[in-house]
Order: C-alpha cells, then structure tokens, then sequence
C-alpha cells in the first residue's frame, strides 16, 4: 500500500464532524450569548440612566468578567468543549483564552510565566484585530473621503 | 536482524498508579488510584513525578531489593524526558533514559531485557507514565481552555507503570522482541495519531513473524498501543488490504481504558496506556498464554505540527509467554 492508497484509506475510515449539528449549537448558544447582553444593556439604560453607548461598554465589561470568573471557578471550559465556536467567537472565548493560559503558567513566575503566556492564544485576536482595523480604516478614507 | 529471542528474562512484578478517570473506567482496579489529578503535590508535573517515583518505590519495598537493583530505564512525554529525569533522581540506581512517545515503554522494557539475556545484569526496572493535563499543556492548549476536540482526537490517560525485569524464573518470561524502523507516510494531523502510527504497528508486526516464522494466530492476543477507537478500524483494513489477514485475536489498549460514557473521543493514549491494559488486564486473564505486543509512538513536537511538516511514527513489538 502506498502513502496515497494509505490517504484514502484513513480519510475512508474516518468519521466526519457533524457540521451541522455544531454550527446549530454555535448558532443557540451564541445567540443566547448575545440576547443575555441586550437585556443587560437594557437594564442599565433602564435603571442607571446611562447612554446606550456607556451601557454597551459596560455589558462588554461584565461579559469579559464572567467569562473570566467562571473560568477561575472552573466550569467554563466544560461549556466551551460543548457549545464549540457558540462560545469562542464572542468576547466571552477572548477572556476565556487569557484567563485560562494566564492560570496554566501561574506557577511558571511573573515574566516569564503569566506575561509571556497569558496572550499565547488571544495575541492572534489582537495583532490581525488590530490590522484589520487598519485596514478597515484607510478604505473608509478611500471610499468616504 | 532487528528481532530477537530470550531464554532467560522474567517479569517479576510489576505495579500501577492510574488516575482518576482510568479508575472509573472498564478496567477499575489498579495497585494505586489517584483521588484527584495533583496527587497531594502543588503542580502536575511533581504530581507525575511523584507517580513514579510511588511506583519505583513499591517495586523496590515488595521485592526487598532496595540498593540491589542493576538499572532503571524508562521515558515519558515531557520535553527533555523532564519526569523521568527527576523521578530517577530519587534512587541511585544507573539510570537510562528512552524516547519513542508512547512506546517507551517497551522500548526500555526490550533494552533490559537484552541486558539482562547477555548476563551483563541481573535485573532493572523499567518505568513509564503520563499525565493528562501535563500532555495537554504541552501539546495542546492550556488546561482550563477545554477546547473543541475533532472526534479523531485520543485522551491521554494519567497513570504511572513499572516493571521488574529479572533473571529469575517466574511466571512471565519475555520471550521475543522485534525492534521497528521509524515510519512516515504522509499524515499531518496531530488529533489523528490513530492514523499516524497505524503504518509503523503494522511493519513491525509483519516484521515479527516474518523474522521469527510465526502466524498471526501463533499467538492468544496481540495487544497494540495505542491506537484508539478509530486507529485500530484503519490497522484492521491495512492488514487485511495489503496481507489478506482478517485479525481476530487483536485488542488495542486505547479501547480498554475509558468507557463510552467517559467521552474521551478516539479512546486512551499516552506512554501508560499499553502497560496499564497489559498489567492489569491482558496478564490478569488465564485466557491469554502467548501475548505479542505492538507499542506505537507519534513523533511529532508541538513545532513540528505547527509548521505542518508529516509525522513520523514508530513501533516496538515484543512478546509474553505466561508459563503454568
């Protein structure tokens, strides 16, 4: 058997990822992800009189610090292995990176431990976030003037 | 000739850490179980550290041999074989470390067994373990990240295994070893080690009764490892495409840890997985006299898989005879 026979042998014999089943519980659970936070938004506009844009600011706050905190505590990992991308596309996979890789290296020191790690995986996030923002940018320059 | 017989090398005793998970597996009794994953220490590293060193030191105290023992080998998963390192520094036993993922196991165990054919010693004892979330970390993400797994993917198992090899009689004698050749063909996908190794399991087997002018059904169970749920799919229809062999007496140490429920994806891997199943399994059934096993390892790195190169894969087999 050659290494191409071999190929198609494993990928024969390989069962696929039900794609569709994921991409629903992403869907759901994102979904719900993000529902949670217009009613938190809501509230404060409600009942602390803020402008809607503060209360988004806020919202996004408390999302990055319950997904921190649950993290810590130890559970949200459980739940992002089951709702899949439904909890690493929001802010909620972000925090969840950092807290997570911040809490692996804890023992490896402060330098080169928690600060040289702790971005392991989000500093993906911030470096293309950031040139994509550029990019974004100079073509609003070209298009609007 | 890479494939040899011994005449005189025993299995004297052998002893079992496993961990929290594995003791609530299909197997469910082992020498010691782990309560939780830190295993009293404050890292997991030193927890796996402590793992063999708790083994090292049952063996010696059961068979009254502390200060007698000739040589320790054994190796584990952790860059710079970091476990196994510190663990020996415990004994002042001369000390050899090996590498072939998770067939160090056997390795070490085919390296003594040689030394001790030749009488250059008398005895040593060959040690191997994992950790899951020290493989994890090191292999994968960090461990509260519990990200997404593809269904391919196998669970590193957490335990620690150690084995005294001898020059005296008794019940399990190593009989035979054949030493393989590092295999690559093609694979690139880390979570699919099942389909990495399977190629170098099979080499060696044919090797082996090629070398020594035996069947397949020579022997009672030939035991793999580990290639997990689906691996073990794939060496099955290699076997039978390209030698026309329909494996019957075959069982895959990846399969024989964790129960469905457990959601481990592709079943067990990890240098612990085979001698795990071997010693408190396939050696505590009367049913098996012959035993032929094929430990197989994934040499890929963390970098190597990153930078997408195809992973090599290697295979040790050697055999059991269980006398009456």
């Amino acid at each position: 058997m050659d290494k191409e026979e071999y190929k198609k042998l494993v990928k024969r014999l390989t069962p696929q990822e039900n794609k569709k089943k994921n991409a629903l519980v992403a869907f759901l659970v994102g979904g719900i992800v993000g529902a949670l936070a217009e009613v938190s938004v809501s509230l404060m506009v409600h009942f602390f009189a803020v402008a809607r844009a503060d209360a988004c600011l806020w919202t996004c706050l408390l999302v990055i610090f319950i997904a921190s905190l649950f993290t810590a505590l130890g559970f949200f990992d459980n739940w992002v292995t089951e709702a899949k991308a439904g909890l690493i596309l929001p802010t909620t996979g972000f925090a969840h990176s950092v807290t997570s890789a911040g809490l692996d290296y804890k023992r490896d020191g402060f330098i080169t431990g928690v600060g040289a790690n702790m971005f392991k995986l989000a500093g993906s996030v911030i470096l293309y976030g950031i040139v994509s923002a550029f990019l974004f940018a100079v073509l609003g320059v070209i298009i609007h003037g | 000739m890479a494939s040899f017989k011994f005449n005189n090398v025993y299995i004297k005793d052998s002893f079992t850490v496993a961990g929290p998970l594995e003791s609530e597996g299909q197997i469910g009794k082992f020498d010691i179980m782990m309560e939780d994953y830190y295993f009293k220490e404050k890292t997991f590293i030193d927890a796996e550290i402590r793992m063999q060193k708790v083994v090292i030191d049952n063996l010696l105290y059961r068979n009254k041999l502390a200060g007698q023992v000739d040589l320790l080998l054994g190796g584990d998963l952790s860059d710079q074989l970091t476990i196994t390192n510190f663990s020996a520094k415990h004994f002042s036993i001369p000390f050899l470390g090996v590498y072939s993922a998770c067939a160090s196991f056997a390795e070490s165990l085919i390296i003594a067994s040689e030394f001790v054919e030749k009488e250059s010693i008398k005895n040593a004892i060959v040690i191997t373990s994992s950790h899951n979330l020290n493989a994890e970390r090191q292999f994968r993400f960090p461990i509260e990240y519990g990200a997404p797994k593809a269904n391919t993917t196998t669970f590193t198992a957490t335990g620690a295994v150690g084995a005294l090899i001898t020059n005296e009689k008794s019940k399990i004698k190593v009989e035979s070893a054949t030493i393989g050749t590092v295999m690559d063909y093609d694979q690139k996908d880390a979570t699919h080690m099942g389909a990495v190794m399977t190629p170098a399991a099979v080499e060696v087997l044919m090797k082996h009764l090629e070398d020594l002018k035996r069947e397949i059904t020579y022997y009672d169970v030939i035991l793999t490892g580990d290639l997990g749920n689906i691996g073990t799919k794939i060496f099955k229809e290699f076997l039978n495409l390209n030698y026309g062999i329909k494996v019957k007496n075959h069982m895959d140490a990846g399969c024989e840890i964790f129960l469905h429920s457990q959601e481990v994806y592709s079943g067990s891997s990890g240098p612990v997985t085979l001698p795990l199943v071997l010693f408190n399994k396939v050696l505590k059934n009367n049913k098996f006299k012959k035993i032929l096993i094929v430990a197989t390892g994934s040499l890929h790195s963390k970098d190597t898989t990153n930078q997408k190169k195809t992973i090599p894969s290697i295979a040790h087999a050697f055999s059991l005879e269980v006398l009456a």
